[in-house]
């Protein structure tokens, strides 16, 4: 994909009405030519800083010493690997990740089948259900910190009192349980995401296969476990998979809610912290590079299921 | 909606016609678990809404205090009667990183879609496994490299690396979302305006958009949303001049109790721009959020 190559072919594209066939190769580049732009974009904005950022990795390098910056093997990976602390944010990315995703898509599939039935004011209750996902993630983790969990006058306590009298417990949300308190916050957050996905999956289900399976005397958890989950089964994946992506990156909620402290830095957390705060930038993109081996431990699970999506549309057409 | 508003229907009739009575009773009490659910997952936000508009002593209560008198202090304070900051640069930044990356975003992938959709390249499922796999690649991963960069180029605290930076974290989506509006796009009409001579520009603007016009708003309201959400870079490579909404809200992270009808006034206005959006266009959400798998 050399420049010299595509300069012609463009003014092709745009040159030529498509109806009058050149030669093989200039309609191929003729069709390529409109993909270039964003295709380039890409490259130069996500691939080269990642290069960069491999490269980096390589070195000991901390940007308050420039000058004792060397050349270091893969002395930066095995400090990330052998430190407490960096492994220990490895798991808690896992931990959070798991958790948040798992909750969120069985919270979802409920809500989404309570949705799918006909009752009064269900646009309504819908309207209220998505609010969750539409306010900023940074206000959503401070109205958890402040407004829900705050120990003196929170939401949650001031609840708690409210039924228990002056003796009910008075729990210090965050101190108490940490990890806890952001994974109920994302659960919160990504929920309403997860049956926006799967209540579009339901209504898409061909009626008229349920009622012949109801006339066939098939009661709800036959027609739920035979027909439904099957139907769903792409629409579970995209979400578990969509929510994968975002919550392993998941910055907001941990800076927002504990600062990473009591055991909840998460992976994306300790990058930006060794680098913007300790300025090791040898160790954090070593550490950078580790996440998106994690990440790709995830796509190409996700693009696999993707691709088999995939497939079955193009089957279809 | 009229054909989801026809299925019930028909599953009425059933009931009626075969002795189904308590699946019938079941109905009424799921609707009310369902109303129990939505109220529960919505109070945070309707709390955060009421404590807005007390004082900042009345939001200190323990037990909380659900009939204290209303006032507009707390958003008074956030506009920076109070003294402190003006919201304002970082609401104005937020509205052009956002409105800016979304335009170049549709500028970009509308005629990569149409390439992949309509004239499919060869190897085309690889083209477009690419752009989604980039979304894989976690912001972390070149952020150190992006920051070293814009500190070298004078580039840092400047509007106009967010609105690169948001496209490249959109575009993605967006091309993979509008090959899939675009693909129901009939051929046949793209035929006939290229037999009248019409060059792809002219395809594009005023016949496939026309046609793919719900698609193309979904794919716009979810890079705006994503957009005016975004932390990390933002708070990594902005500082006083180019700092964006959320940015500003970090601020409130350490303040204590003092200040709680502020933080919801902040928090509230912060997102109002997303509420609005989202609530106006539920159903382009819910399309555009299953990436056009829904038909």
């Amino acid at each position: 994909m050399s420049a010299a190559t595509t300069t012609t072919p463009v003014t092709t594209a745009s040159g030529q009405p498509l109806t009058r066939p050149p030669s093989g190769k200039l309609r191929d580049w003729a069709t390529r030519a409109p993909l270039l732009p964003a295709l380039i974009f890409m490259v130069v904005v996500t691939q080269l800083p990642f290069v960069a950022t491999l490269v980096i990795s390589l070195f000991d390098w901390n940007a308050l010493y420039p000058d004792a910056r060397k050349f270091a093997w893969f002395a930066n990976y095995g400090d990330v690997l052998s430190d407490p602390d960096l492994r220990k944010s490895v798991l808690t990315t896992v931990v959070l990740t798991v958790t948040v995703v798992l909750i969120s898509v069985i919270l979802g599939l409920a809500l989404a089948l309570l949705l799918d039935r006909k009752f009064r004011g269900r646009g309504f209750v819908r309207t209220l259900l998505i609010a969750p996902f539409l306010v900023v993630p940074v206000a959503a983790a401070l109205l958890w910190k402040h407004v829900l969990y705050n120990p003196e006058y929170g939401l949650f306590n001031g609840l708690l009192h409210l039924v228990g009298g002056d003796g009910a417990p008075q729990p210090d949300w965050v101190s108490n349980t940490p990890l806890m308190a952001v994974e109920a916050s994302l659960i919160w957050q990504w929920t309403p995401f997860m049956m926006l996905i799967l209540l579009a999956g339901l209504q898409s289900r061909s009626p008229e296969l349920i009622e012949a399976a109801k006339l066939d005397g098939a009661g709800s958890w036959q027609i739920f476990r035979y027909l439904t989950l099957p139907h769903l089964r792409r629409y579970l994946e995209l979400g578990a998979l969509l929510g994968s992506v975002y919550i392993v990156q998941n910055f907001d909620a941990v800076f927002t809610i504990t600062s990473g402290g009591l055991g909840t830095a998460n992976l994306p957390y300790t990058v930006y912290q060794s680098f913007y705060q300790a300025h090791e930038n040898g160790l954090a993109s070593a550490a950078g590079v580790l996440v998106v081996i994690g990440s790709i431990i995830i796509a190409t699970f996700a693009l696999r299921v993707v691709s088999s999506l995939f497939r079955e549309e193009v089957g279809r057409a | 909606m009229s054909a989801t508003a026809t299925v019930p229907a028909g599953r009425t009739q059933t009931a009626t016609a075969t002795p189904e009575g308590p699946r019938k009773k079941n109905k009424g009490w799921l609707g009310l678990v369902a109303w129990l659910v939505g109220i529960a997952f919505f109070l945070p936000v309707a709390w955060m809404a009421l404590t807005s508009f007390h004082s900042e002593e009345d939001a200190a209560t323990n037990p909380p205090s659900f009939a204290a008198a209303l006032t507009l202090d707390g958003y008074r304070d956030f506009f920076g009667a109070g003294g402190g900051a003006s919201p304002w640069p970082a609401l104005i930044n937020s509205l052009v990183s956002s409105l800016g990356s979304t335009l170049l975003v549709l500028i970009v992938a509308l005629p990569a879609a149409y390439a992949l959709s309509i004239r499919p390249v060869k190897k085309w499922t690889d083209v477009l496994f690419f752009f989604l796999s980039t979304k894989m690649l976690p912001i972390v991963a070149g952020l150190l490299p992006i920051y070293l960069f814009a500190k070298n180029t004078g580039m840092l605290d400047n509007i106009w690396l967010l609105i690169i930076l948001y496209t490249s974290m959109n575009l993605p989506i967006a091309v993979w979302m509008m090959q899939s509006f675009l693909a129901e796009v009939p051929v046949a009409i793209i035929e006939a305006a290229q037999i009248d001579g019409a060059r792809l520009p002219t395809v594009l603007t005023r016949v496939v958009a026309p046609v793919a016009m719900p698609g193309i708003a979904a794919t716009a309201l979810i890079c705006f949303i994503f957009s005016w959400n975004e932390l990390l870079f933002a708070r990594v490579l902005t500082g006083v001049v180019a700092q964006t909404a959320p940015v500003f809200l970090t601020g409130f992270i350490t303040s204590q109790g003092l200040f709680l009808a502020k933080v919801c006034a902040a928090s509230l206005v912060i997102s109002l721009p997303v509420l609005a959006a989202g609530f106006a266009a539920q159903d382009k959400l819910v399309q555009g959020l299953s990436l056009g798998a829904v038909k």
